[in-house]
């Protein structure tokens, strides 16, 4: 704490409010705990009332998951959710980037409105779209397949990845590259000296976020995709039958989906923000 | 703007008329403007490609006749698919369901969010580990968040809730502990609570963030004047945070309205907690009225531009904000 905390008792409730602030932090994470472990149990000790904690791991649930006990496996979705989160976000890079750079560096006439456009196509809800795409994907022949996702995922996600550069690229200071051009650098020598280094963490977090939207998305994908193209998450929502027991099975799935999120997010926490919040909050 | 440089006529042979330099110069003022623009057209050319037009389609289809299980019954249908949205009960209650929901979540998790916010706010033991265990659930992939919702925790006879119950009463040596059933008993409830799990972390990373960015020294003077922590609280904290709250807000508006990954899991729509995007989902997945699906996503379209004004409007105010800083 600051200087002016000389009372003891200021001290004691600040060290309760920890307190406080710890119990909130175990009682939010808990799901995902319980979730964990019981990936780990076995079908029955899963499916217990009161629940077995102490209950002896198993990998049983992540076999079944991966296509041990016979059933469907998830590497065909799990590849295709890559596929089309891993390209879409090149693409989205590919677009978003060159448009902030006009947006931020040398902001072309009605800056502002170019920029609300790409805002407001991101406020309007996606489903309304989902007919229309379907039609045409429907009579183009380009159902079940995941390049149709990729395109819509990249139109998902160049509004944020357009706000977020944008933000980064702001950050670049104009007598640098006033400088530069003084000192008759190439748009080659600024791009890489000058606006790279600024640029590379923004991309970065860019990416993260398109990938995480991409990997999450669940509508286009169960309505646009089938047997072929079916990402991870319509592969979860298949996962659960009505007869026998899949708990653990389905937490293993969870887990495992969720994973390369989660890893990508305490990774880049704050950057998640600035993404979230549209370059609006650092 | 950069200034504008008139370049220097370069000098060509007497006599010949060339163009006049003041139309030259104008010439070149426009090939730099394009120059500018151009890295923008390939973004915007791709968004008004695969956002808008898909749209225009959607209004147009909104006024035909089209089932896709009567596929020679289609024709012109002016106003009647936005009649029988319009009368259609289950549209007004689930118009009614996206506000409840919408309100309930993005309230309750802003609140939170800001408890979390402010407790963060403060140096203690392990602040960095509780800041990640608290960001977790947003973390989640929304299906497998259902779905862990749904199944291991909502269930009525080996979900963790009804479990810990279970405990709790045999711990005090009853036998019989109560054992609701979660989802059919309050079944909007449960979609509330999966959700403002996953959306409280993201609120208080927001509010976190703006808290941080407060002038540490008007408070410091503050309290030196002997100001409580209420007082700096509602005067110095609350209207610095103002814009924050509003943006925290907003944004959660957006993307919750949006939401279809809990009430398809989690309920598949059932009991009333049909929202919109579920709504519309089924017109035109399960029930093929493609007229109908149409009518009922332009009149969402509508409704969420309010919403969506509001939120570019504070936006903006933020924008100009950091301009001017």
């Amino acid at each position: 704490m600051s200087v002016t905390t000389p009372a003891p008792r200021r001290r004691r409730t600040g060290s309760a409010l920890g307190l406080v602030a710890w119990l909130c932090g175990i009682a939010f994470f808990l799901p995902v705990a319980w979730m964990v472990l019981t990936s780990f149990h076995s079908e029955t000790d899963a499916a217990t009332n009161p629940p077995s904690v102490g209950a002896g791991l198993s990998l049983h649930g992540y076999r079944e998951f991966f296509g041990g006990g016979g059933g469907v496996s998830p590497w065909p979705p799990l590849i295709n959710s890559l596929t089309a989160s891993v390209v879409s976000t090149l693409l989205v890079l590919v677009l978003a980037v060159p448009a902030a750079y006009a947006l931020a560096i040398k902001p072309v006439r009605k800056w502002s409105d170019v920029l609300f456009f790409f805002l407001s196509t991101k406020m309007l809800p996606l489903v309304a779209g989902l007919l229309p795409v379907y039609l045409v994907a429907q009579n183009a022949g380009m159902l079940d397949s995941i390049w149709l996702l990729v395109l819509l995922y990249t139109s998902m996600n160049l509004p944020i990845a357009v706000w977020m550069m944008r933000s980064f690229l702001a950050e670049v200071p104009v007598e640098m590259l006033e400088a530069a051009s003084i000192d008759g650098a190439g748009l080659t020598t600024t791009l890489t000296r000058i606006v790279a280094p600024v640029a590379m963490p923004g991309i970065a977090a860019t990416a993260l976020i398109s990938f995480i939207f991409s990997w999450n998305e669940l509508l286009f994908a169960r309505v646009l995709t089938g047997i072929v193209a079916g990402t991870a998450p319509v592969f979860l929502t298949g996962l659960v039958t009505s007869q026998g027991l899949f708990l653990a099975k389905v937490c293993a799935a969870a887990t495992v989906i969720s994973l390369p999120v989660i890893v990508a997010g305490f990774a880049a926490q704050d950057k998640l923000v600035q993404g979230l919040s549209l370059g609006a909050v650092k | 703007m950069s200034t504008q440089t008139t370049e220097p006529p370069r000098g060509t042979a007497a006599g010949t008329a060339g163009p006049a330099p003041a139309a030259r110069a104008r010439r070149t003022e426009r090939a730099k403007d394009w120059a500018r623009r151009a890295p923008l057209l390939p973004a915007l050319v791709f968004l008004v490609i695969v956002t808008q037009l898909p749209f225009v389609a959607t209004v147009v289809i909104s006024f035909t006749r089209w089932n896709a299980l009567a596929p020679d019954n289609r024709g012109f249908a002016a106003f009647d698919n936005y009649r029988a949205v319009f009368t259609d009960p289950a549209m007004r209650s689930s118009v009614g369901t996206t506000v409840l929901l919408t309100v309930t979540v993005v309230l309750v998790s802003l609140l939170l969010g800001l408890g979390l916010a402010l407790l963060l706010d403060r140096s203690f033991r392990g602040r960095g580990i509780v800041r990640t265990l608290l960001i977790t659930p947003f973390l989640v992939v929304p299906v497998a968040s259902a779905l862990l919702w749904k199944h291991a925790l909502y269930n009525a006879s080996y979900g963790l809730l009804n479990g810990v119950l279970t405990w709790i009463w045999r711990l005090f040596g009853s036998d019989s502990p109560p054992q609701p059933d979660w989802m059919t008993d309050s079944p909007l409830a449960a979609v509330e609570v999966s959700l403002i799990w996953q959306w409280t972390p993201f609120m208080m990373l927001i509010l976190l963030a703006g808290l941080q960015s407060r002038a540490g020294d008007a408070i410091e003077a503050a309290r030196m004047d002997g100001a409580s922590a209420f007082d700096v609280f509602r005067y110095l904290t609350l209207p610095h945070l103002r814009r924050y709250l509003e943006l925290a807000a907003l944004l959660g508006t957006v993307y919750v309205v949006q939401n279809f990954d809990a009430v398809f899991t989690i309920t598949s729509g059932g009991l009333g907690t049909a929202n919109l995007p579920y709504t519309i989902y089924q017109t035109f997945y399960q029930a093929h009225d493609y007229g109908r699906a149409s009518a009922q996503g332009v009149v969402v379209v509508l409704c969420s531009l309010v919403v969506a004004t509001f939120a570019l409007r504070t936006v903006s105010s933020l924008l100009r904000e950091e301009v001017t800083r």
